[in-house]
């Protein structure tokens, strides 16, 4: 049977800003499927966005929405999820806000290991603002700010997040859609911080810039790069050159923050007492 | 029965007095000279099930008090001058999107690293106009460590009745200065708690004005689901650029303080029935001031004191009255003039105005107060 997408869908506000052929709109699918196969109630989720055009998808979805500053919100779902540690807090995003102004906040709630999953989508490009170059820009790249190519190397989120100690880290990309919600879940069902990058496309600012004639061919760009990570210990560094890892790249068990907050307050109230 | 009594620093004071007012989340990051209030909270807030997060950064700080008062916690965050700058965009999402926190500044030398032990006052006009956009402030100067305990009560309380950031200055001098202070007990000073939403979740909008200026706010977590954005929006939350629902928005949150004023103003008068010169002080300068006063009428000078306590919004409407009757206003702060520019403003100058500037890290002295009188008259 069909997903019902609608149940999850905040009615009105549709239509939504994104262009069209934008990635944004399938990772938002894959994310309500996600919500929907671990139940998550409408009343206990918030969803926290930053500033740019994968931080409008909370203005979409029926449930705590909370649309933040540039770059932010991670810190804000830092101080729901410790206000209310039984909420489910999911943030979502671009690599702008969460790599570039928010890099700080992200790699602290990762040594946190807050319990939160995040939601990053990277089109590799500030889409909102007109296809200014990103953290996550390929180096010789064209932007409407690296007229000459750009110069910067790049992040890659994944290893980032890992070093500052996510416990549960995936990638995957708009291409491969049905991926998007199984590592979504997964991400739910981990306690403590997950990240899921989807690798997406702007079309509008970054494709017609570096010469893609058509959504199509940057779609089928993501799908050729894509190396399953079960996969890649069979391939040659020559044929890994250029291409990303795919599915659960790292999980761990580690205390998480809240839990570790509650033994604070445990330990302080006992210290009051004597 | 005797009130408990308590020799504590102005920092810790605000501290407890925080906490008095029922708040159960603080996030700060560590700068001096308002550390002590972070270092309090640390301490007490989870003995009460509180949280006390320390962030990566100010501006984290702010947002994670924001997260945390969309919950339904009174949140609250202390710094001072790099930490407050740093504070200002979200301070204006707190404005727009009308969640309420307490921000205590305790206001050192600057710009910049400028001094960090040293005392300042040089922030009230950065209360005031510190975030971009038009937007509602109130900004309280309480002067000794029993009115800091309790006009950080009042802070909250207005936090929680007018749905915006409420801004607390102190300096490094009364910060840190030690007083006896009597601890209020429960019930002595009035506490308001948030009003909740009582229509049907379904029917629920987070800038409902129909339910008048100051719409209830309902909390994550609860019935109530909303959304909460920074860009302009409509009574249902959602953003808008339509020119009169934009308009009809930023009018409505000025006009929780306009309308307002006369609760929330605060100021004492020292000595004014009859004063010629009047002295307008404020925070840890009131204190040299109030002994200028004194001097200078030994001196045969009708001198008074015009304290305001809220700095934002300016009791004006008594300054001009006073302004009226007076051969002089002197204002001493620690700056080099400030509030002076907001009592030229509503005086309009009836009478000659008069700035004492200090920036060198020391305190304005009684003397030096006297002698600038005596000069002007
Ligand atoms: C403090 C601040 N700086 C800059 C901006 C302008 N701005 C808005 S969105 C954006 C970039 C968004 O890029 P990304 O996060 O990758 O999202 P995308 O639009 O690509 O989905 C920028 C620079 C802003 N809103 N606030
Ligand atoms: S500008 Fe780019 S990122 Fe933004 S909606 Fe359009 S395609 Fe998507
Ligand atoms: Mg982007």
């Amino acid at each position: 049977m069909a997903f019902d997408y609608e149940q999850y869908l905040r009615p009105g506000k549709l239509p939504h800003i994104w262009c069209p052929g934008c990635g944004h709109g399938i990772v938002m699918k894959g994310l309500l499927r996600a919500i929907d196969r671990c139940g998550l109630q409408k009343n206990n989720t918030a969803i926290v966005s930053g500033t740019g055009c994968a931080s409008r998808l909370p203005g979409y979805v029926d449930f705590n929405t909370l649309h933040t500053a540039h770059g932010r919100a991670v810190a804000f779902a830092t101080g729901i999820k410790m206000a209310r540690p039984e909420m489910d807090v999911l943030v979502v995003g671009g690599d702008g806000d969460g790599i570039a102004i928010g890099g700080n906040h992200f790699i602290h709630a990762c040594r946190r290991n807050i319990d939160m999953t995040y939601v990053l989508m990277n089109n590799y490009i500030y889409g909102m603002t007109g296809g200014q170059f990103s953290p996550c820009t390929p180096t010789g790249d064209r932007t409407s700010t690296t007229p000459y190519g750009n110069p910067d190397p790049i992040f890659d989120v994944a290893k980032l997040a890992i070093g500052a100690g996510a416990t549960f880290v995936a990638r995957t990309t708009a291409f491969h859609a049905t991926q998007i919600d199984k590592l979504i879940t997964a991400g739910l069902r981990h306690k403590g911080m997950a990240v899921i990058e989807v690798l997406d496309d702007c079309p509008t600012t970054f494709g017609r810039r570096n010469k893609f004639r058509s959504v199509v061919e940057m779609m089928k760009r993501l799908k050729d790069i894509a190396v399953p990570v079960q996969t890649a210990g069979q391939m040659s560094p020559e044929q890994l050159q250029g291409k990303i890892l795919t599915g659960i790249l790292h999980q761990e068990h580690k205390p998480e923050y809240c839990d570790q907050y509650q033994q604070v307050i445990a330990r302080a109230q006992t210290a009051a007492k004597s | 029965m005797a009130k408990k009594v308590a020799l504590l620093q102005g920092n810790e004071a605000c501290a407890y007095g925080a906490l008095y007012a029922g708040c159960s989340f603080f996030g700060g990051y560590p700068i001096t000279p308002s550390t002590e209030v972070a270092e309090v909270m640390s301490v007490e807030l989870p003995k009460v099930g509180g949280t006390f997060i320390q962030m990566e950064d100010e501006i984290g700080a702010m947002a994670s008090i924001l997260g945390a008062a969309l919950t339904g916690a009174k949140a609250f965050t202390a710094t001072s001058g790099p930490g407050m700058s740093l504070k200002q965009e979200l301070i204006g999402y707190a404005c727009i999107a009308e969640i309420p926190c307490v921000i205590v500044n305790v206001m050192r030398g600057g710009p910049s690293t400028g001094m960090p032990t040293g005392p300042s006052q040089s922030d009230v006009m950065q209360a005031r106009w510190g975030t971009h956009g038009d937007h509602p402030a109130i900004a309280i100067a309480p002067s000794s460590c029993q009115e800091i305990f309790s006009e950080t009560v009042r802070a909250f309380n207005l936090a929680e009745t007018y749905r915006m950031p409420v801004q607390i200055l102190l300096d490094e001098i009364n910060g840190h200065m030690r007083e006896r202070i009597e601890l209020p007990e429960p019930g002595d000073l009035e506490v308001v708690n948030r009003q909740q939403p009582t229509v049907a979740p379904e029917d629920y909008k987070p800038y409902d004005h129909a339910q008048g200026d100051i719409p209830p706010l309902a909390s994550f977590g609860s019935e109530y689901r909303y959304h909460v954005t920074g860009l302009n929006k409509a009574a249902d939350g959602f953003p808008t650029s339509k020119p009169e629902l934009v308009d009809a928005e930023e009018r409505r949150q000025l006009r929780k303080i306009e309308a307002n004023r006369s609760l929330i103003e605060k100021n004492e008068e020292y000595r004014l029935e009859d004063a010629e010169v009047i002295l307008v002080a404020y925070g840890t300068i009131s204190r040299s001031a109030r002994s200028a006063v004194d001097h200078l009428r030994k001196d045969g000078i009708k001198a008074g004191l015009f304290r305001p306590i809220t700095l934002w919004p300016f009791p004006e409407k008594r300054m001009t009255d006073l302004a009226e009757q007076a051969r002089a206003i002197v204002v001493p702060e620690m700056n080099l003039g400030q509030l002076i520019l907001e009592i030229e403003r509503v005086t309009r100058r009836v009478c000659p105005v008069a700035g004492i500037g200090r920036v060198d890290g020391e305190p304005i002295t009684p003397a030096q107060i006297v002698a600038k009188v005596k000069e002007i008259l």
